[in-house]
């Protein structure tokens, strides 16, 4: 391992300009003669709109134009979409109802886009939105996720009379119920999995322009995927065929999921944009980003799960909920159905599983992919159910889990996924040792003597990354392929360049790709440039979502570096005068197998350029090569986290003592950002089991709309955390990689509320699991302990 | 935001003067609430008339038994303040507790309690330590200063000067935060001096800061936590939103307020 090559803690590139404000984000971009756009959003979860005039509002100080749903229907921009085909049990296409960019006759959650003012100023926007007329009717609210389907509900889209979307399933139903029949035990649990508002530190933003002398779009905006971005406004919603249109992506400032998807806002400001003839900015407020940032999670859950005499896990069955909001977001189907239900075999061996989703419309923000997405889902009703159990069982959990570890790989579950590998005993036993489990009964007793009360909880979480398989996901549905694309440019004095169709938005991407490159190539690091994020610079790729872009955006770098190392071959043998078969390359030197003959490699690429060494009918000039890496599987990293809380009974409130995470995610690149990866996705994990909760009232009003009513967790909020690793090499990407970006926002809240409910007398406890709640848990426990 | 006169007074009388100019014109202290309502077009003053020049508005200083803090001085000043922890330490411990330190630095003791927001520290502090609010106009006892929600004795063209507060023997606040916006979900101010026992609660009140006279009785007879064993605030008059239910925060006056007792006896 060199200093700075595969598996050393090389510090970020790319924190330079960050943290010397020199990074360049979508609002630090200013463009000339630029206009600015301010949406008028809906004050009402459901209603029709009876009448909308704009004259008088046009006429307000510097107003370019109001566009409206009419203007959308005139223009034949099409609506946005979702692009994953999720088919119910009775075989028919979900049913998703139009999503017009600005509504059309009908308003289906606070915040939906009424209309846009583009104006000379924002300030001159929202004045002019103010003056605009409108007349709404009114309808019922559905907000509840559980209640959306009943009888006598208020219709959301026509499409679907019943708010449901699909009513969909996995798994073989006839021989999981047999196996719950012949059970020895059942443990049954319900559970919400609370929404979240995904809460990126920089807001979404968008500038869109039109180039009237060539015909070009460019858009600047916040996403994680720009040419998936290009895709959707060019074949779906028309703006401009693709080589028409730029997409931008500089510098995000997180994303979380929410920034892969195409909404409506950068929608309208790039047709906007050739409309006025001036270019169109628009840039989230912090609330904004609460009503319209697609929200995660929002399930509803009653799960089972069966054991035999011997206290082993026979089946489990689920039956889930999804609120997927007021229309259906970019991925908003495949969350609660394919990212969710293959992974409810968890790290134990199940023979039988099955799970039916419905998906369902509420008057709410629309619901999609944010960090983990559907596997946080899994493993909260994976985890939750064997705590649960091993408690019912009177089994210590550590024992419980281990029994029912699948040991040998590959592994097939009952719910399409191969567990490729994995060694899930180490990393419990790793992570036990770390927490000193052992002891914990100590520690209990000491808590108990200053009136606290002391909970440890284990959460062994698998996860399926690095997507995806393009052929396995369009046979689920998937309107696009998952693969990667990479193209290495070596320039003549040999330091190189790496255009990737991954995009960093705070994962370091410039610097664990750029260790890749130094550790294959043998140049100095510094002499890498990573660039992503632009659709003129860059080839056509996936973007980054899934914990995929080491397994497969590097992969692709990776057989790109293979590709070059050969044409350097090629280039070398002439130089060398030997043939290709006997050059040899490594510490970045080409040399002649069995002599001293040796070029370095930035002497190769310089032979590459010039040319003079061989005849362009032996080899074309030049180092630059191309490649798209699909992968052959799913990663599957997996791990145990163990937290320990201390409960004040007085209060409620729950201290977290201590944290543990022993991850497997394969081969780490730069074990620093891996575990940086590590401690935010805790954070969030956290976040989700102790404080954040998205509310609305019965009228759909969006209740935590700032940071006075929505909490976030804070560094106090948090112990020191106690990472620690183990190996599995991933037996399907060159690399060995796996994949950390959401591992502890999975992990996490299984983690906090088995260590709360072990504090509070095995009292269910509901996410967020605030002062409140767990004040009632101890008020009920200690109810029960007075009755007994 | 919209437009608005901005008006930098370099007297209280000046900036009276100005404030009677414009119709519908605030002051403007620190601007922790009055700027973000204005940001979110909440608030639509026609002209904001700026404290923050008048130098002999800030400032701390012992007068005798009293301890005396300028209007327009921060809870920075405050918390930070030698004099102040010598005096009332539990005070200079609340102004801590107020926020974080951008609040901290711009927020100030007189705009925190002509605004009398429900979950604010220091209406507690002054109806606890008995304050005197003294105006341009007049001294107003802390007891009839706080008149409900956001509601206060003040009236129009009056402007708070300055606070006086008399040192207890014994002191302490308790606050348990909302974990959101971290102002109190339930902060409880105890204060004794002599016979005399305050305990004033803020944040739980449907009505604002109140004092709670039934535990103020129970310490009278012994000051110590035990005395308020099984003593139960009344839920009725607790405030309820999504945070917390009116049981909860009336089970937390009585864990903070014991608790309280118990800091200000130093255990």
């Amino acid at each position: 391992m060199t200093s700075t090559g595969i598996g050393a803690a090389v510090r970020r590139k790319e924190d330079h300009r960050f943290i010397t404000g020199k990074g360049r984000y979508t609002d630090d971009i200013n463009r000339p003669g630029q206009a600015h756009a301010y949406f008028l959003r809906s004050p009402h979860a459901h209603a029709k709109i009876k009448s909308l005039d704009v004259q008088g509002a046009k006429t307000k100080p510097g107003v370019l134009a109001i566009l409206t749903g009419d203007d959308i229907a005139t223009d034949k921009v099409g609506g946005l979409i979702c692009g994953w085909m999720i088919h119910s049990k009775d075989g028919s296409p979900m049913k998703a109802g139009p999503h017009p960019a600005l509504a059309q006759g009908k308003v289906r959650y606070v915040g939906d886009h009424v209309a846009v003012v583009i104006a000379e100023t924002v300030g001159e926007a929202k004045d002019a939105a103010e003056a605009i007329k409108i007349e709404y009717e009114v309808l019922p609210a559905e907000v509840e996720t559980a209640s959306a389907q009943r009888q006598g509900a208020a219709v959301i889209h026509d499409v679907a009379p019943d708010n449901t979307v699909y009513r969909w399933h996995l798994g073989d139903k006839a021989k999981t119920d047999a196996a719950f029949a012949a059970a020895k035990h059942v443990t049954k649990i319900d559970l919400t999995n609370n929404r979240l508002a995904p809460n990126p530190m920089e807001p979404r933003a968008a500038i869109g322009e039109y180039d009237s002398g060539d015909g070009v779009f460019t858009l600047y905006t916040t996403s994680q995927n720009p040419h998936v971005a290009r895709l959707v406004l060019s074949a779906f919603i028309g703006i401009a065929p693709e080589h028409k249109l730029r997409v931008v992506a500089p510098d995000v400032g997180g994303g979380f999921g929410s920034k892969i998807f195409i909404y409506a806002e950068e929608t309208v400001c790039v047709w906007a944009a050739k409309k006025v003839g001036r270019p169109v900015k628009w840039t989230s407020d912090r609330t904004e980003a609460f009503l319209s940032d697609a929200h995660g999670r929002d399930h509803v859950t009653h799960a089972e799960l069966a054991t035999d005499e011997n206290g082993k896990i026979t089946a489990l069955r689920a039956r889930t909920i999804a609120n997927l909001g007021g229309y259906l977001s970019t991925f908003s189907s495949s969350v609660p159905t394919y990212l969710y239900a293959p992974l409810l075999s968890g790290q134990y061996d199940i023979a039988n599983i099955y799970c039916e989703v419905d998906g369902v419309y509420t008057n709410t923000t629309p619901v999609d992919a944010y960090r983990g997405a559907g596997r946080p889902e899994a493993t909260f009703v994976v985890e939750r159910l064997v705590e649960a159990a091993a408690r019912e069982l009177g089994q210590d959990p550590a024992k419980f889990r281990r029994k029912n570890y699948i040991k040998s790989f590959p592994h097939q579950t009952p719910v399409i996924m191969t567990y490729d590998a994995g060694d899930y005993a180490a990393s419990l036993a790793k992570a036990m040792e770390i927490a000193d489990y052992a002891n914990i009964g100590k520690r209990k007793r000491e808590s108990a003597k200053n009136g606290k009360l002391r909970g440890i909880g284990i959460s062994s979480y698998i996860e399926a990354c690095g997507i995806a398989p393009s052929q396995a996901v369009g046979s689920l549905g998937a309107g696009v392929g998952l693969w990667e694309s990479a193209e290495v440019r070596v320039n003549p004095v040999g330091t190189v360049e790496v255009l990737t169709g991954s995009h960093s938005h705070g994962q370091g991407h410039e610097t664990t790709f750029a260790q890749l490159v130094s550790e294959r190539l043998g140049v100095p690091f510094e002499n890498v440039a990573i660039i992503h994020g632009d659709t003129d610079k860059v080839q056509f790729g996936m973007g980054t979502y899934g914990s995929r872009s080491g397994a497969v955006g590097m992969s692709a770098i990776y057989k790109a570096l293979d590709k070059v190392i050969e044409k350097g071959k090629k280039v070398a043998a002439y130089v060398l005068e030997a043939s290709a078969g006997d050059i040899e390359f490594k510490d970045g030197k080409f040399t002649v197998k069995g002599t001293d003959k040796a070029a370095d490699f930035g002497a190769i690429a310089l032979q590459a350029y010039i040319a003079h060494k061989f005849s362009g009918q032996e080899l074309e000039p030049g180092l630059k090569e191309g490649a798209f890496y699909d992968p052959t599987n799913f990663t599957f990293p997996a791990g145990v986290h163990i937290c320990e809380v201390e409960v004040d009974p007085g209060t409620g409130s729950t201290r977290i003592e201590r944290w543990t995470a022993v991850d497997d995610f394969g081969v780490v690149i730069n074990p620093m950002i891996v575990e940086g990866q590590v401690h935010g996705g805790i954070a969030q994990g956290v976040g989700q089991a102790l404080l954040e909760g998205v509310r609305y009232n019965a009228d759909g009003q969006l209740v935590t709309a700032s940071y006075m009513d929505y909490a976030m967790p804070r560094a106090d909020d948090l112990p020191s955390f106690h990472v620690g690793m183990t190996v599995t090499p991933c037996p399907s990407n060159p690399l060995g990689v796996k994949g950390c970006g959401e591992a502890g926002a999975i992990a996490a809240p299984a983690a906090v509320i088995n260590a709360i409910t072990d504090a509070v007398g095995h009292e269910h406890v509901a996410m967020p699991a605030t002062a409140e709640t767990v004040w009632k848990a101890c008020q009920r426990a200690s109810q029960k302990l007075a009755a007994e | 935001m919209y437009a608005f006169e901005y008006v930098r007074a370099n007297s209280v009388r000046g900036a009276v003067s100005a404030l009677a100019k414009h119709e519908d014109g605030k002051i403007l202290a620190g601007g922790h609430t009055l700027l973000p309502t204005m940001k979110q077009r909440l608030a639509s003053p026609s002209a904001l008339v700026d404290l923050g020049a008048i130098k002999d508005l800030a400032g701390i200083e012992q007068r005798g038994r009293s301890l005396i803090i300028g209007a327009m001085t921060t809870h920075a000043a405050v918390a930070a303040s030698d004099v102040v922890k010598a005096s009332i330490p539990s005070l200079a411990e609340m102004a801590h507790m107020i926020g974080d330190p951008a609040v901290r630095n711009r927020g100030t003791i007189g705009g925190s309690i002509a605004n009398n927001d429900p979950a604010a520290d220091y209406p507690a502090a002054c109806l606890a330590l008995n304050a005197t609010i003294v105006t341009n106009q007049r001294k107003i006892p802390a007891s009839d200063f706080f008149k409900g929600l956001y509601e206060t004795a003040l009236e129009p063209g009056e402007i708070i000067v300055r606070v006086a507060f008399k040192p207890p023997s014994r002191a302490a606040y308790m606050k348990f935060r909302n974990p959101a916006s971290r102002f109190a979900l339930v902060g409880v101010f105890v204060a004794k001096k002599g016979s005399d026992i305050r305990v004033a609660v803020t944040g739980a009140g449907n009505q604002g800061v109140f004092r709670w006279r039934a535990a103020e009785e129970a310490l009278a007879k012994r000051f110590n936590p035990k005395s308020l064993d099984g003593l139960k605030a009344d839920a009725g008059m607790m405030n309820a939103d999504i945070h917390a239910s009116p049981d909860y925060r009336a089970h937390l006056v009585a864990v903070m307020t014991q608790r309280a007792v118990a800091k200000a006896l130093g255990k």
